[in-house]
């Protein structure tokens, strides 16, 4: 994976909870290209179509608490979403992000220190860059690293099956 | 050195000899259950990563309780991938129409006092009330758990919520824990466990330590859980002198501990838009309901409805407000009509609906339109969670719904006592 990458910011603010990102009448639809299209709706029904591959997405505190549903950073990776930076994750939706290879950076600064709009620079187990700032971001578990490194959780179950795509 | 609940769980079902916050360990769960949101994606992905069968399965249950009765055109393909996940791998508890989910697994004795449960669902910690170390995982994980029979766990650090004294009248276990939810925030106990004692705890039902632990997740908790005495051993058929280990260690290592008198509680309500966002009763008078729900995992069990039976008694429904009644289980609706409840309810004019997750799950059976307010006693109110995002969802008691249906607005129960 690309270690070090830059992408424009999509702004959001504390406890964006997983009905937000994708909500229940939404997430029995069969395929994500089409139930992409809802994410983000009850905040802002806009913005599934303004999202282009390789933005990043930043929020407050506690981003994607509430439900399990894996949807939530399904969608948000379909929509070509880079990483997402928040002051903090709630628990099930960092493993399901981890698990589906979406990298989330958590920064109690750099959200404070951005607008919609601006451009981060993202050099993973080290630091972020933005307006000319630079904000210092922990190294992530081993565990964890690996399975990004994989390319999610599937990809690492596929690996320990020796299936060979 | 003593041991949390949560890392005593974690040595039983590990085997390490000592564990402490951080520490990453692997566990093997007693049981695991996915439920029909999940069906297709836990099916794809576990053929996805080349697994043949499953590790065991008498340890796998699959439930349908968001999606029956169907709703939407998309739902019933749901439910074959789960009848097709059934047979094709050998699982034979698979559960149609008996219930929530998260009362089918305590109840039926699936989850049980020391155990390590994982479920496809945030609500998963309701276990934890009867000593189970149980949470909730996302499919990928689940289906690398129906291969492996393993799964990585970081070990919480944790939170003593120790409440002392005797319950005010009209006050339940859903007011604790709006309060503590309100005090510690919607991440306050975020990755954490939090570990319940006092002596107004030992005296709460089993089924009211269910609606605390179900509600920890509401502050990000990882699982909520109370130590095994003899009402948990009885509930769930356990000898209750084998679980005396599952108890509280004076000198274990809590980064907190926060002290309630009982006494102090009050009604309490959740308001609109946020879980934590929790005010007394008294705080949020004239506000009109047009809705009023009482079941879920949270508040459908059976003193949840003898509470509301009881203050429906004789009373009827005010004529605008919609009053929608949903048991927990088939059992506990079995129950509830055995004692009677269900009549008082009906004769009240409440719509008694089969046992499902009904509104909670925001895809049928009284959705709101723009403007409408909802009092429920369910576990979230988010922002389009129940129907249209400018609806307003407050979150109560089921005796505070079940006053509030009588006259139409937000009601202590009290004030109709007088």
């Amino acid at each position: 994976m690309q270690r070090v990458f830059k992408g424009k910011v999509w702004k959001f603010g504390d406890d964006i909870d997983t009905d937000i990102i994708i909500p229940t009448q939404h997430v029995t639809i069969e395929t994500m290209e089409e139930m992409k299209w809802h994410a983000f709706e009850p905040l802002r029904p806009e913005l599934a179509k303004l999202i282009t591959p390789g933005d990043i997405l930043v929020g407050g505190k506690n981003f994607g608490c509430g439900s399990s549903r894996e949807q939530a950073p399904e969608v948000i990776c379909a929509l070509g979403v880079k990483c997402v930076i928040a002051k903090s994750f709630a628990r099930i939706f960092f493993r399901n992000a981890i698990n589906n290879g979406l990298l989330l950076i958590e920064s109690p600064e750099l959200p404070d220190h951005c607008e919609e709009g601006d451009i981060v620079t993202v050099e993973i187990n080290s630091k972020l860059v933005c307006n000319g700032r630079e904000f210092a971001i922990p190294a992530m578990p081993d565990n964890l690293f690996t399975i990004i490194e994989d390319g999610g959780l599937v990809k690492s179950m596929k690996k320990r099956n020796n299936i060979i795509d | 050195m003593g041991h949390t609940l949560a890392e005593k769980i974690l040595m039983h079902n590990t085997g390490v000899a000592s564990c402490k916050p951080g520490d990453i360990v692997i566990t093997k769960p007693n049981k695991v259950m996915f439920h029909d949101i999940y069906t297709p994606f836990v099916y794809e992905k576990f053929k996805e990563m080349g697994f043949q069968k499953v590790w065991d399965k008498n340890k796998v249950a699959i439930m349908f309780d968001h999606l029956l009765p169907t709703c939407l055109k998309d739902d019933p393909r749901h439910l074959r991938y789960g009848y097709k996940f059934a047979d094709e791998f050998g699982i034979d508890c698979l559960h149609e129409s008996d219930g929530i989910s998260h009362q089918l697994m305590p109840e039926l004795r699936y989850a049980k006092p020391g155990d390590v449960v994982y479920v496809t669902d945030s609500h998963t910690t309701t276990y934890g009330a009867i000593g189970c170390f149980s949470t909730g995982v996302g499919y990928t994980e689940m289906a690398a758990i129906l291969g492996t029979g393993e799964m990585w766990a970081r070990v919480p650090s944790a939170i003593k919520i120790q409440i002392d004294g005797e319950l005010p009248d009209n006050v339940y276990a859903k007011d604790i824990i709006l309060c503590i939810l309100g005090d510690l925030k919607a991440d306050g106990g975020t990755y954490k466990s939090l570990e319940f004692c006092g002596t107004a705890v030992d005296a709460l039902s089993v089924d009211s330590r269910l609606t605390i632990s179900n509600m920890v997740v509401e502050c990000g908790g990882k699982v909520g859980l109370f130590a095994v005495d003899r009402k948990t051993a009885e509930y769930s058929g356990v000898d209750y002198e084998a679980f005396k280990w599952l108890s509280f260690d004076e000198d274990a290592n809590y980064e907190q501990v926060l002290h309630y008198d009982a006494a102090s509680f009050v009604p309490y309500i959740a308001c609109h838009p946020y879980v934590d966002n929790v005010h007394p009763i008294t705080e949020v008078t004239d506000v009109a309901v047009n809705e009023v729900f009482i079941g879920s995992c949270t508040n459908g069990r059976l003193e949840d409805l003898a509470a509301a039976a009881e203050i429906l008694k004789g009373k009827k429904v005010n004529p605008f407000v919609k009053f929608i009644v949903t048991p927990a289980s088939r059992s506990i609706f079995k129950e509830a009509i055995a004692a009677g409840y269900i009549e008082t309810l009906i004769k009240a004019g409440a719509m008694v609906t089969h046992p499902y997750c009904s509104l909670c799950q925001g895809r049928s059976g009284g959705l709101l339109a723009d403007n409408e307010v909802l009092l429920g006693t369910n576990n979230r109110n988010f922002l389009g969670r129940m129907g249209s995002a400018k609806a307003k969802t407050y979150l109560s008691s089921p005796a505070v719904a079940a006053a509030s249906a009588i006259t139409g607005k937000i009601t202590d129960p009290k004030t109709l006592q007088a």
